[in-house]
């Protein structure tokens, strides 16, 4: 470190003190925007169904706006530093989804709407629990293995008897009394906790370099292990629970956070030859797998097909879209769910999808922005794995379901209808506010040096 | 950490632009080809969904119209004429296309034309549905009823158009054997398979419109164009004497051509009149060869030949034909309507019109007017217009009497209206010796003052003997009945 960017750091929090931006009344603004978007799309949805204003748009309003509103005093309390973009982008995605899942409900008859109503509002309750209980978000590394073993044992409840449950071929549900909840979106969380915590303890032993081949350092054979025990136990959900999506996901989220923690391209090439292998291994092995690469070589072997019927219902919607109940997005599969994105394409066009993508990206961005600016290694790499795991889990869906990649079965955050996806995303977002926060606070006084807060440091002893 | 963070923000930013640009893709370049894919139930539901816009007669009653219907398509198209109106309607079949009007007409009924675009825009804005405009017909119902039922009575197989004479409106066009469309537009693919498998089986070709696509030889009403070029060269008078032998000598040719009975015309001069009055064939095979074959297709193209009508409604008409270069003896047959020439029931009513509306020919059209979906405000109406002046108002006048005439006392006595003078012409026209010949009969009425041309083709009459066939007593009945529904209405 030269002697003028330690003067520059040490001088810092004087300026920052001085006038430190929290953005709490851009976050408001943007909120409104937010909820007047969402409104607008539920009124839409049934002006363009049944060409008449829906009778509880007035209720629809006041309940997002009490929830948006709850959720925005705790921030001004409990993280007032938060980044102010990433709630009202959330209660953005939110209000789409409730009118997409609202305009099905209207196609089809059901009551899809109400259900996803209800988990919202207990999303936004586990939103302000995280932000009340988890001050600092350093409490979360303590106990990586106790953490691992939690996700772990949340990933294979659904194999258990009795409350364990398989919805279109997939055992990933369990139930808990008259409802149904997937424990792996909890376990997705709290294994990137687990993981950002057990690799901040073992970075430097992974960052150690083994044999160097073909120009990069490769790591050493001991300490393969933890990758490889990963890439099993994504196989095991693949194989055993019979569900694609999770385990790429999974495994993508690891092999991104051990780059980041130990900054080898190496553990990136290994982790893509790790994936090639296993996807080789489960097209030959797994039917289920084989048949999602065909349909995506030729969706039209089968016409009626779901990835077919999500490319016409895009072809349909064009530019412009159909406008908001206008289109048939029943005719999709699962259009409440997996393929929301493409109901979403449809009667928003790509205009709206556009809007939508670039939505997710920011929301991303602003997480890994978070993970630039906070200053202990575990907050950037849970920072970093949750922001880029988010955006890695929208591309997989998206991707799928207009065929830029074979369709894997995942939730579109905060879009599908699905109380356990919606919940663990609040909860997801709710730690992102709480290290955007961390990252934004202004440094506390140079007398008081935490020994967590600079990475320079390690960089300087590294050995490279 | 901060540059592996970096680096997964750039790969995150590839990813999400390799969405934009696959999503892209999809929606705006690969858009088209999705939506022309035969099996892509939302083109097909949205086609039916939409309320597409009803054809309606003169007098309103829907010939074709959407139905609402309780199944996933929404819409019915419904045919209440059936068979009498399908030549004018055609069909409109999600798997086999459209036909007739419901083809030539289809940016109205859809509701996509460009004029009804300030609606489309209106709806658009207050989120109503869209609807399809209406097309108003020229078709009179009375007249077209008559022409349905003197055709189908007897299980004759032809043809019937009835013109309003000073604007050229249709107001009746009839093909038999005819189909019923509605199968053709039902919801179910094996419906409207079998029904098209069957239309395309039938050797009768019901889904022909023999009004409008299908030349036949006109034989002696064609005696009519020859009539009018010899008056229109001024050296012929309706009184004019004529030779008119039992044996016309063809000339470079050995074979002579008879008349049908063997016999002289009258004393072998008959006037003008005369030959016409009796359909004297050697009288207008001399006429021909003295006028020559340019005359009369000069003639004939000034009726109507060699162009096509309806050009105006897109009802794919075929064009009538003089042919191009005949020698002597096919000039003498061309003109009494024989050798090439080829009319369709459709030219022979537009010879008849315009000799009645002062030897004015007008543009003959079928569709009065196109409304909005309110089915009110008319956004365009066809205005009458003249196509060609055919004849004098002399020569006109001079023809009518001739045809009066041939109704009073000679071979169209069948067309005869108790207080109506009628003006007509009978054919008879031999196609080949293995075949019966084709029953020809055009005319218009009343002679004073004329309303309505109507001519009529009867090409097969399974119960009638071959010797009994004749325009006179097979077709002009029916042109009869067809006047006396449109003057008494």
């Amino acid at each position: 470190m030269s002697l003028d960017r330690a003067r520059a750091r040490s001088e810092a929090p004087a300026v920052e003190a001085v006038a430190p931006r929290r953005g709490r009344g851009t976050e408001l603004i943007l909120l409104i925007f937010a909820i007047g978007i969402a409104t607008f799309a539920y009124v839409s949805v049934d002006l363009g169904a049944l060409g008449r204003v829906p009778p509880n748009a007035l209720a629809y309003l006041g309940g997002l706006s009490v929830a948006t509103a709850i959720a925005h005093v705790v921030i001004r309390i409990r993280a007032p530093y938060a980044d102010p973009v990433i709630l009202p982008i959330v209660v953005t995605l939110c209000g789409l989804g409730l009118a997409m899942i609202h305009r099905i409900d209207l196609a089809r008859g059901t009551t899809h709407a109400t259900t996803q109503l209800t988990w919202m509002a207990v999303g936004v309750a586990l939103f302000v629990a995280v932000l009340i209980v988890v001050r600092d978000h350093r409490v979360l590394s303590r106990l990586p293995y106790l953490a691992g073993l939690g996700g772990l044992l949340l990933l294979v409840l659904p194999l258990l008897p009795v409350i364990g449950h398989s919805i279109r071929g997939a055992r990933i549900w369990i139930n808990v009394g008259p409802m149904t909840f997937q424990p792996g979106e909890a376990a997705k969380i709290i294994l990137i906790i687990a993981f950002a915590a057990y690799l901040v303890q073992t970075r430097d032993a992974l960052a150690l370099a083994g044999r160097r081949f073909l120009g990069v350092d490769l790591p050493r054979a001991r300490d393969l292990g933890p990758i490889l025990l990963v890439w099993v136990g994504a196989l095991g959900i693949l194989v055993v629970q019979n569900d694609l999506g999770p385990s790429v996901l999974l495994f993508g989220i690891f092999v991104l956070m051990i780059y980041v923690a130990t900054e080898r391209i190496s553990w990136i090439i290994l982790g893509l030859l790790l994936i090639l292998a296993g996807g080789f291994a489960a097209n030959a092995v797994v039917s289920h797998v084989a048949e999602r690469v065909d349909y995506w070589m030729d969706p039209f072997i089968d016409p009626t097909g779901q990835v077919a019927q999500s490319l016409y219902g895009l072809a349909y919607g064009g530019l412009l879209g159909t406008g908001l109940g206008q289109g048939r997005p029943d005719l999709t599969p699962i259009a409440e769910s997996d393929f929301i994105g493409s109901a979403l394409g449809e009667e928003l066009g790509l205009t709206g999808l556009i809007a939508i993508i670039l939505l997710y990206a920011l929301l991303a961005s602003r997480g890994l922005r978070a993970g630039l600016l906070l200053r202990d290694p575990f907050g950037k790499l849970l920072a970093a794995g949750l922001a880029a795991g988010f955006f890695l889990q929208v591309f997989i869906v998206l991707g799928g379901v207009t065929r830029l990649i074979p369709l894997t079965g995942l939730t579109t955050p905060f879009l599908s209808l699905g109380g356990s996806s919606l919940v663990m995303n609040w909860v997801l977002v709710a730690l992102l506010i709480r290290l955007s926060d961390a990252a934004r606070r202004p440094t506390p006084p140079s007398s008081s040096p935490s020994p967590l807060t600079d990475t320079a440091v390690t960089q300087v002893v590294r050995i490279r | 950490m901060n540059s592996p963070i970096r680096r997964i923000s750039a790969g995150c930013l590839l990813l999400c632009i390799a969405l934009l640009i696959n999503a892209t893709y999809v929606q705006a370049f690969w858009a088209d080809d999705l939506n022309a894919r035969s099996e892509n139930r939302r083109v097909l539901l949205d086609e039916y969904s939409r309320e597409r816009g009803p054809i309606l007669l003169a007098d309103d009653t829907p010939v074709a119209q959407s139905v609402p219907v309780d199944d996933e398509y929404q819409f019915l198209r419904q045919y209440p004429g059936e068979a009498i109106y399908a030549p004018l309607t055609g069909y409109y079949s999600y798997t086999f296309g459209r036909t007739a009007l419901e083809r030539a007409q289809n940016d109205i009924l859809s509701g996509d034309d460009d004029r009804l675009f300030v609606r489309r825009l209106i709806d658009l804005v207050t989120g109503e549905e869209p609807r399809g405009g209406a097309v108003r017909l020229t078709i009179d119902p009375a007249a077209q009823q008559a022409a349905w039922d003197g055709l189908t009575d007897e299980g004759f197989k032809g043809a019937v158009v009835a013109i309003d004479v000073q604007t050229g409106a249709i107001l009746a066009m009839v093909s038999t054997p005819s189909y019923d469309p509605n199968p053709m537009a039902s919801h179910s693919f094996e419906v409207q398979q079998e029904t098209r498998d069957a239309l395309a089986a039938d050797p009768d070709k019901p889904d022909l419109n023999r009004a409008i696509a299908q030349r036949l030889p006109p034989g002696s009403v064609f005696k009519l164009v020859t009539a009018a070029a010899a008056l229109e060269s001024g050296e012929f008078e309706p009184d004019t004497e004529v030779p008119g032998p039992a044996d016309y000598d063809l000339p470079q040719s050995t074979r002579p051509l008879p008349n049908q009975n063997g016999e002289a015309c009258l004393d072998g001069t008959p006037t003008l009149t005369e030959a016409l009055r009796i359909s004297c064939n050697t009288a207008f095979a001399y006429l021909g060869n003295e006028l020559g074959d340019d005359a009369l297709r000069e003639q004939a193209e000034k009726f109507g030949f060699g162009t096509q009508p309806l050009t105006n409604d897109d009802m794919n008409a075929a064009t009538s034909i003089f042919p191009p270069d005949p020698d002597e003896p096919q000039t003498a047959l061309s003109a009494i309507g024989q050798f090439d020439v080829q009319a369709t029931p459709l030219q022979m009513a537009m010879v008849s019109a315009a000799i009645a509306n002062d030897g004015v020919l007008m543009e003959p059209y079928l569709v009065r007017e196109v409304s909005g979906p309110d089915l009110v405000s008319p956004i365009e109406r066809t205005e009458p217009e003249e196509r060609t002046r055919a004849v004098s108002p002399e020569t006109a006048e001079e023809l009518t009497q001739m045809m009066v005439d041939v109704v009073e006392n000679g071979t169209g006595e069948n067309a005869r209206i108790d207080g109506i003078e009628v003006a007509g012409k009978t054919g008879t026209a031999q196609s080949s010796p293995e075949r019966p010949p084709y029953a020809w009969f055009t005319s218009f009425a009343p002679a004073d003052e004329p309303s309505v041309a109507v001519a009529v083709v009867i090409e097969d009459a399974p119960d009638t003997a071959r010797d009994d066939i004749g325009g006179g007593r097979l077709a002009a009945p029916i042109a009869r009945a067809v006047m006396q529904a449109v003057l008494g209405s």
